[in-house]
């Protein structure tokens, strides 16, 4: 057991999805505890490789390829645990994309993708989202908290727009909203009522733990 | 005449390698369109598409390279002298649409003003180190979405040079077409002497945002050029390899100069761009990386190798202040550039990442922009004879001060540096400002702006530029414009 946990480890920091693919599927179709696969396999990995990009030894390129191969893991495993009626403990849920008129997705995508990897489950709604869309997809997958990126000075109230509608609707307390890209600042996220800024992935993914801690996460 | 510094990466076998190799990714990988009315103006004139995808023959590359002309000429308001870009001509102009200014005196950037785009602009018109303006910064005091006409508005009444712009909406296309023309005196004075240019970005890798092909196709309907400026990251949005990226960009370039060409065939167009290598630690797009600066240097001699007018960002910094670093990757992008023949370079005044903009770095940059263009203007080659001569006549006379040669060569020959520039014997400092660069140009920029607006717009034209952002702003719940200093009737 303990060398299987290992090679899912290492699949994680070797970037190899098809590997992490195979291993999940092998996992599944044994005896084995699949919580304990993503807990001390999968997840261990991305930690570590978390812990290397942090001191410089590992680049995006491995980090985003860590973060990917694990996603192709769970995308095996938790059907599996949803079928046996378990699931693993997730920091938060929230979706993410760029808003309304804006086609910059570079650091949004990277934004989720470490959230992804630093134990969030993130659904990336890609660019061009209205703040109806937001809305609709947070509500469906339950989400704590929706990330709205903006690179363009004329495309940031669709921010803001985003937290009026969520008022308007009566449900703004439902979800933290949290904003970046190059024209925001922690003025014009607390001007717009929103719950925080972050200038970078690392700051984000920091924010929305202290967010979500601060409101007390909640499992699905 | 010397011959003229030309830095070259590639032998001709090879450029002609680049471009078939781009040609070849154009008719077998293609260009994603997200615009219908592209696809359809593309299908009409006999392209392959399918699904959202445009594929170009080589033939159909050709045939645009070749209807494309070899420069740009563009027009200064009321007369102000022409630009041509293209040939073997070094212009620079201020980099475009920053998010934020770098206020001196508050000591960190802030979101910017009308009254400083007024100044911008007059500074720009000032500085006989840019031979355009841009568009270079959005204004946070008006509604966001007329921001983008609205500094368009401030820049044709502020300076009469020519200026480099863009888009960020369909809409605000639509106005500053209409401000243009006003500014010009009319539809075919404008189509005649156009006075300003569009950059267009595709979005690496090889798609064109409805947006951007839309503004390409407007803008060869009324017969403004434009710059086609890819913005590939080198390790995220294209190949880790400088070569790799030389060649997409290409492809990213050639497949804006088809697409115009068709649309408007004979039509004006630039090789442009603003590449970035990717920061692999950081996550962040540096312009001022020497791998970009080499990138933007290779696509200048591409497009030299095609015969189409150049243009690129380079002479600007990634740095958060006005540091040492701020100024050794200004300086070396815009060395670097005049010794690649690109013809035109925007990006001074920039740094953060193309998000900050200062006017006491476009004052500096100035500077770097004159060396850089004495640096392109080589040496003159002397005849022999009066070399010996003259070297004779030093020699046997004690000094060369006092030649009658030295009084007729040496203001021709050397570049007189302006006041920011520090060249005091020992450790006086008369200059105003005193020690430091940057009080220097603070004290400069003071000096400039305390003459007004020498180029001001008056008259009808400017009442009329007036009621189209008036009215815009009007509809986007702005009662009252902001207050501007020499604008009030
Ligand atoms: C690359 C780029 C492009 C590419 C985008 C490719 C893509 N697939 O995304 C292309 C070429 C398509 C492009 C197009 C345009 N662009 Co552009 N672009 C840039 C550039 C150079 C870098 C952006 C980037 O990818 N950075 C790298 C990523 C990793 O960083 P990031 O996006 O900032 O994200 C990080 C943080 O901000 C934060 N973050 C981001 N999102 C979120 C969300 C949340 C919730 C949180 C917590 C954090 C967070 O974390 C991220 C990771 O560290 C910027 C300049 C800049 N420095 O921002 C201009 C810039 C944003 N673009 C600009 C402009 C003007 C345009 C165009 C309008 C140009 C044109 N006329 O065609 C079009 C826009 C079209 C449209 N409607 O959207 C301007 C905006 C000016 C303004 N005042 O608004 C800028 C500032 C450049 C400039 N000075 O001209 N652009």
């Amino acid at each position: 057991m303990d060398q299987f946990l290992k090679k899912c480890e290492d699949s994680v920091l070797a970037g190899d999805a098809d590997t992490a693919f195979a291993l999940a599927s092998e996992a599944i179709g044994g005896e084995i505890d699949i919580l304990q696969v993503i807990e001390s396999g999968f997840v261990s990995g991305i930690r570590e490789v978390g812990r290397l990009w942090e001191e410089g030894e590992y680049f995006l390129p491995e980090l985003v390829m860590g973060a990917e191969a694990v996603k192709k893991a769970l995308s095996v495993l938790e059907p599996a645990l949803a079928g046996q009626e378990l699931s693993r403990e997730v920091r938060g849920v929230g979706v993410i994309g760029t808003v309304q008129g804006d086609i910059h997705d570079i650091g949004k995508t990277l934004v989720g993708t470490m959230l992804s990897a630093s134990g969030f489950e993130v659904y990336d709604l890609g660019t061009d989202v209205s703040p109806a869309r937001f809305i609709s997809e947070a509500e469906a997958r339950e989400a704590d908290f929706i990330g709205a990126s903006a690179l363009l000075t004329t495309t940031m109230p669709g921010q803001r727009a985003l937290i009026e509608m969520l008022a308007q609707k009566g449900c703004r307390e439902d979800f933290l909203v949290v904003v970046g890209g190059a024209p925001c600042s922690e003025d014009w996220a607390e001007s717009i009522g929103a719950a925080g800024y972050a200038t970078d992935a690392v700051a984000a993914v920091e924010l929305i733990g202290r967010l979500l801690d601060g409101k007390g996460g909640r499992t699905p | 005449m010397g011959q003229r510094p030309l830095i070259k990466w590639f032998e001709k076998r090879q450029r002609v390698a680049i471009v078939e190799e781009a040609i070849g990714i154009l008719e077998k990988t293609g260009v994603l369109i997200e615009s219908r009315q592209a696809l359809e103006m593309l299908a009409d004139r006999g392209v392959r598409t399918e699904k959202r995808r445009a594929y170009f023959s080589s033939g159909q590359v050709e045939e645009a390279l070749a209807a494309a002309p070899d420069r740009v000429t563009l027009y200064g308001r009321d007369g102000r002298g022409e630009v041509e870009i293209g040939k073997e001509n070094l212009h620079f102009n201020p980099g475009s649409s920053a998010i934020r200014i770098l206020d001196l005196e508050m000591g960190e950037s802030r979101v910017p003003v009308s009254g400083d785009l007024v100044e911008f602009a007059i500074l720009s018109d000032f500085l006989s180190g840019y031979s355009m303006q841009s568009t270079a910064l959005v204004p946070g005091d008006v509604p966001e979405n007329v921001a983008d006409s609205y500094r368009l508005y401030l820049a044709l009444i502020f300076s009469r040079k020519p200026v480099v712009t863009g888009t960020f909406t369909e809409e605000g296309l639509t106005r500053m077409l209409r401000m243009l023309e006003i500014a010009a005196g009319g539809g075919k004075q404008l189509r005649d002497r156009p006075m300003a240019i569009f950059d267009t970005c595709p979005t690496a890798p090889l798609t064109w945002s409805a947006l951007t092909v839309n503004t390409l196709l407007e803008c060869a309907g009324n017969g403004l050029p434009v710059q086609i400026v890819p913005m590939p990251l080198a390790g995220a949005t294209s190949p880790a390899t400088l070569y790799g990226t030389v060649v997409q960009h290409c492809a990213e370039n050639l497949s804006g100069i088809v697409i115009y060409q068709m649309a408007a065939p004979g039509s004006p167009v630039v090789y442009g761009g603003s590449p970035a290598y990717f920061d692999m630690r950081k996550g962040t797009t540096p312009v001022g990386a020497v791998e970009a600066t080499i990138i933007n240097s290779a696509g200048a001699e591409i497009a030299a190798e095609l015969g189409i007018p150049s243009h690129a960002y380079m002479a600007l910094s990634d740095s958060k202040s006005l540091d040492y670093q701020g100024g050794l990757e200004t300086a070396m992008g815009a060395a670097v550039a005049a010794l690649s023949g690109v013809n035109n370079v925007s990006g001074p005044g920039m740094h953060n990442f193309q998000t900050v903009q200062s006017m006491e770095k476009l004052i500096l940059d100035n500077e770097v922009c004159l060396m850089a263009e004495r640096i392109r203007r080589g040496i003159r080659v002397d005849s022999s004879e009066v070399v010996a001569d003259v070297i004779n006549e030093g020699v046997t006379g004690g000094s060369f001060l006092t030649l009658s040669h030295t009084l007729k060569k040496f203001r021709e020959e050397a570049l007189f540096p302006g006041t920011v520039i520090d060249r005091e014997a020992g450790d006086k400092r008369s200059a105003p400002g005193g020690e430091e660069i940057l009080k220097r140009a603070g004290e400069r920029k003071r000096e400039i702006l305390k003459a007004g607006a020498p180029n001001i717009l008056t008259g009808p034209r400017r009442e009329a530029l007036k009621e189209v952002v008036t009215e815009s702003a009007w509809r986007a719940g702005l009662k009252k414009m902001p207050e501007i200093e020499g604008l009030e009737e």
